[in-house]
Order: structure tokens, then sequence, then C-alpha cells
């Protein structure tokens, strides 16, 4: 079904959602700097952004998470659980790459093996309003990742930009209940017309033309390769890619204590960090950059695949934008294809 | 968990066994285990870490951990006084692949305190109820010195048993110590198990690990029919925080226990 929110009724729009949802959705923090948060006042929301510098990974997985508090009693101890999430979510604004990499990381967290109920809890309470890319930059590269700027997959609902409205397609169950919303109309031909128009330029400009295909046996081959030498090189191993990368998923579980109460709470980590795999021992399997950036590169395009059938990378472009290095994994992937 | 008993291990008073008791029949009946597989220990406060199960599914309503105190938690954990609640998950990981043995001679190679889970699957196949199971059990076990070898008084009464071969071997000897002295690969050079209808299981330093390997290609051991047990830093302990992966696999969830034939095929991440 589609349909057409007026610009002058999104407020309202949002404002009707709260009553009913926690909304998340990207907030301007700097010049240039947008984050997904949760929304407390409808003016707050931002569509304004080709993307937001964390990905909306963040939402389902936050870069800090507590896993349960404590109190202790002398040889006793108390645990109270914060694994449920109260209300129902909505996620708003979201673009096609961020949405596809929560649907590859839905694999891991809540997948055949052990679910992950932190992850799974709001994901499953979550209805996704997804977003189209009508200006993709020049450091995306979705189409060629099974993608694209109007990649419906994954969301409940699709929004496009068409200037003074948004077009809103109702794709899932979740989205269908939004059919009689109040503030969304019935759209008209010039509407969709519109809109087919803006997609046919938007999926020109991102590259399709990244030879991923056969990567992952490529790769196979090249464990103990001196090419690895090559992409540490160009690494200074400062983890930025990895902790702006919508697909990574890795993360460290620490304890924050006060004298007798205290939490357990998971952060975002990096396989490009020292630490990450150092062994109390002293041990560190991974001992330089070499073995590090190998193992960012292999997990993304051989790894993966392995485990998951798909590629570890959606083309969202981050970790080319925000290298300090000036990094470019379509570079890499390049260099892999040539052999 | 509630800790039961704690039992100093070795001479340096670096290994201490912990005893832990379920808090509930409930938890002891639903936790089913076999040897080779591991939990995740957790102290408030400390944080968590993850241990090889040291005691046999046949001994009931309680689980051993032998610990090597080293950083936070283990610290933590050699500090513990008994009666104190200790959190714990599992057991996870793979375990030792026991039907496979089904009739056939075991062969155990362990080196210093990594010889714990193959404590565990000793201690299960010598229960009467397992015995039968497989044929010959030969049990290789070395450390650097006297006073650091595990499960002294077991060991003895192992020695004694006749239906287990055992060569406990130490590096460096001392005035007290009869038995043998001698690096684990050249101990095992020299008794020369068979090959023939036996399944290696090797677990130890990295060290002993890679000199072992050739010896047991010697002894025409196939690469399918040789077992380790690896370590690797872990956190979730589920194969979703990422750190222990090998290749495309995780230790924590596709391992601990990996076949020679398996790692051979893998990067050589650990």
């Amino acid at each position: 079904m589609k349909l057409k929110l007026d610009k002058k009724d999104f407020q309202p729009f949002l404002q009707n959602l709260m009553d009913e949802y926690d909304l998340f959705a990207p907030i301007r923090l700097a010049d240039g700097v947008f984050a997904y948060k949760k929304i407390d006042q409808p003016e707050e929301v931002d569509l304004s952004a080709s993307n937001t510098q964390k990905p909306a990974k963040e939402v389902f997985f936050p870069q800090s998470e507590t896993m349960f508090r404590y109190e202790r009693a002398g040889k006793e101890a108390r645990i109270t659980s914060t694994e449920g999430v109260e209300r129902k979510r909505v996620i708003l604004g979201a673009r096609p790459c961020d949405i596809q990499a929560v649907c590859l990381i839905d694999q891991v967290f809540s997948g055949k093996e052990y679910t992950d109920v932190y992850y799974a809890n709001k994901r499953d309470a979550t209805t996704v309003i997804g977003m189209a890319c009508n200006h993709p930059l020049s450091t995306c590269f979705c189409t060629s990742m099974k993608g694209g700027p109007f990649a419906r997959e994954g969301s409940d609902l699709f929004l496009i930009d068409l200037g003074e409205a948004y077009l809103v397609e109702l794709l899932t169950e979740k989205g269908t209940a939004f059919s009689q919303n109040e503030f969304l109309k019935k759209a008209g031909p010039n509407d969709l017309n519109l809109a087919k128009e803006i997609e046919e330029k938007a999926s020109k400009k991102t590259d399709a033309s990244m030879p991923v295909e056969g990567i992952d046996k490529k790769l196979d081959q090249m464990v103990e390769n001196p090419f690895w030498e090559k992409v540490q090189e160009k690494c200074l191993g400062c983890r930025v890619c990895t902790y702006l990368c919508p697909t990574c998923h890795c993360f460290d579980i620490v304890d924050e204590a006060l004298t007798n109460k205290g939490q357990r709470v998971r952060n975002w980590d990096s396989c490009l960090s020292t630490l990450y795999s150092l062994e109390t021992s002293g041990h560190n399997p991974r001992p330089t950059n070499r073995e590090r950036s190998r193992q960012r590169i292999m997990h993304k395009f051989n790894y993966f695949p392995k485990n998951f059938d798909q590629i570890a990378c959606v083309g969202c472009g981050r970790c080319i934008l925000y290298c300090p290095a000036g990094f470019d994994i379509r570079q890499t992937i390049k260099e892999i294809q040539k052999g | 968990m509630v800790v039961k008993g704690a039992n100093v291990e070795t001479s340096d008073r670096m290994l201490r066994t912990l005893e832990l008791g379920f808090l509930n029949e409930e938890d002891a009946k639903a936790f089913q285990f076999t040897p080779g597989q591991f939990c995740e220990l957790s102290i408030l406060g400390k944080g968590e870490a993850p241990f090889g199960i040291a005691s046999s599914p046949t001994e009931n309503g309680s689980l051993k951990f032998t610990i090597n105190k080293a950083g936070v938690v283990t610290t933590s954990l050699h500090h513990i006084e008994e009666g104190t609640e200790v959190g714990i998950r599992g057991p996870l990981g793979n375990g030792y692949p026991i039907d496979l043995f089904q009739g056939k001679n075991v062969l155990v190679i362990g080196g210093g305190f990594a010889f714990t889970t193959l404590r565990s699957l000793i201690a299960f196949f010598l229960h009467p109820t397992n015995r039968n199971r497989v044929k010959d059990i030969t049990v290789v076990y070395g450390a650097r010195m006297p006073g650091l070898l595990l499960y002294k008084e077991e060991l003895a009464e192992w020695e004694k048993r006749n239906d287990i071969k055992l060569v406990v071997t130490v590096d460096q000897g001392d005035k007290d110590w009869k038995g043998k002295v001698g690096l684990v690969p050249n101990v095992l050079e020299e008794v020369a198990p068979t090959s023939e209808n036996t399944f290696a299981v090797i677990c130890g330093p990295p060290i002993m690990i890679k000199f072992t390997f050739p010896k047991l290609m010697a002894l025409r051991f196939p690469n399918e029919r040789i077992y380790t047990s690896l370590e690797k830093r872990m956190k979730c302990g589920i194969g979703k925080c990422g750190r222990c992966n090998i290749g495309h696999l995780y230790v924590c969830k596709d391992g601990p226990v990996f076949s020679y034939a398996q790692l051979e095929k893998l990067p050589k991440d650990y």
C-alpha cells in the first residue's frame, strides 16, 4: 500500500507515533554529525543527513549496554535483569544499507544458535521505518553489495522524500498497522511517478561495479599471503572503521563495581585492538596489525559468508569516509580479486 | 553455585581446585555435560572467565574447576571463602567426542595445568559404568617439576589400577622424585603406544603440542584421530562477541575440542 505524508504533518505524525511507541531517529549532534537517539521532542528529528555517523545497529546493539545489575550482601548476591523492553519501538529514517546490516547481524544475535535476548527483545519490539537515499555519497557502494539506495528489504514502512511530502510504502504486517493513520493520505499517480524518477536517478549514483562475486573463495587461498603486509601498512589500527561499521558485532564484557553493587556492561569492541585477543598468560594469537587487519577483512568476506552465506559488508562507505589514513576497502576488494 | 571447598594443587600455590555445589536440586539435575566442556565462572564486580570442567559427569552433585592464578577473576577465585556464591554459565562448547572413542583405545597426552579436562575424561572412562566403552587407556602426563603435577592423590590411585597405563614425567626431578624425567614428546616416543584403533587426545601448552604432533605422525596416527582442546580469550562463550574465532569457527561454540584434521585447514590464529 502506498500513502503520502505531507511534511507539514510530519511533526504531528511523530508526536502521534510517540504516544504509542518509543521513537528512535537521527538527530543532529554537531555540524555533519548525526546519530540515532531516543526522541523526546518531535522537533529533534533531523532527516537531512545522507547518513548518520554511527550506524542504526546502535538502536538494537548499543555502544554500551547494561546486561544486569547486582547487589551483594555478605556471601549472597541479588541480580536484577535489564533485558526487558517496556514499550514498542519505532526506528525512523534508517537507510537501506543500515537496515540490510541489521538483517545480517540478526543471524548472529537471533539466528539458529543461542538467542541473544538483549538484541532480540529490542529487535522484536521494533517497527522499522526505512528511508530512501535520494542523494547517495561518492563513497556509497550498496548496489555492489546486494543492496541499493531504494532497497526495501527489512523495512516495515519505507519513506521516499518527494520534496513537499514523503511517499509512505506499507510493506509488512507491522507496516500495514499504519494504514488507518490519520496523517497518511492516499498517494496520487503524480507522487508515484515522481518517486520512480528519483529512484532511477539515485540508483545511477552508487558504484555497482565492485567485483565481489567469488571473493570468499579467492580469500581461501590467501590466508598466508604477502598481501596482508600491504593491507596493514595502510592501517593505523585506530579501529574507527570497526566501531562505525554497521555489520561489526564484536563486544567486550566488563563489570563496573561500586562497593556492594554494580553492573555488568557490554561495550562495542574491535578485532583491530591489541587487547582484543590478548590472553591473560601474555600470549596473543594475533600479535601484529597484519593478523588483525587480515581478521577484519577475512571476517567480512570469508568467515561470515562461510557461516551465513552472505558477505558482511553492505557498502555504506563509513569505513572509507572516516578512516584517518584514507584506507579504502573498495581498493582492497579489487586487489583481492586481481589476486 | 556455592563454594564447597578449595584445594591447593601445586607447590607454587598458583593452582587451586574449587569445588562448587549447586544451590538447588533442579539445577543439579539440569546440568548435564560431556568431558571437555567448559563454564564461564563469574564473581560479581570482578568479571567472568572461562574454565574447563575438571570433574567428571560421573561425580554427581558438584563441579570442580582447577584455576591458575593469573588475572583479576582468577585471583578473586583463589581468595574466595567457602560458602560464597559464584555465578556460572554453562556447560559451553562441544566436549571430547566420547561416542567416537567407543570400542577404541584412548591415548591421553597432557602437559602442565592443561590436564584439567583430560582428568575429567579419564575419570569418566574409569568409572565402572563407562570402563567397557573403550579398550586400553594410556596416559602420558608431564609437568615441569614434581610439585607442579595436578591431582597427585588421584595419580597415585590410577597407578595402582591395572585397567589404565599411566606414565608420569617431569622436565626436572628433585631428590624425592623416583619417576620418569623427560619432556612429554620424548617420553611419548619412548612409550610408543600403538596408533592402531587408537584415538589420541592432547592438551597442554602450545610448545608441547607443537612438538607432540610430529611424534604422533611418526607413530602413524592419522589427523582425524588426533584431538586437542584449545584456549582463546573469550567473553560471551556463545559465538557472538567475536574474539575467539579461528577462521570461521569459534573456539567457544564450535570447539574447544578440534581434530587435527580440522585445524590443518584453519588459519594459525591460536
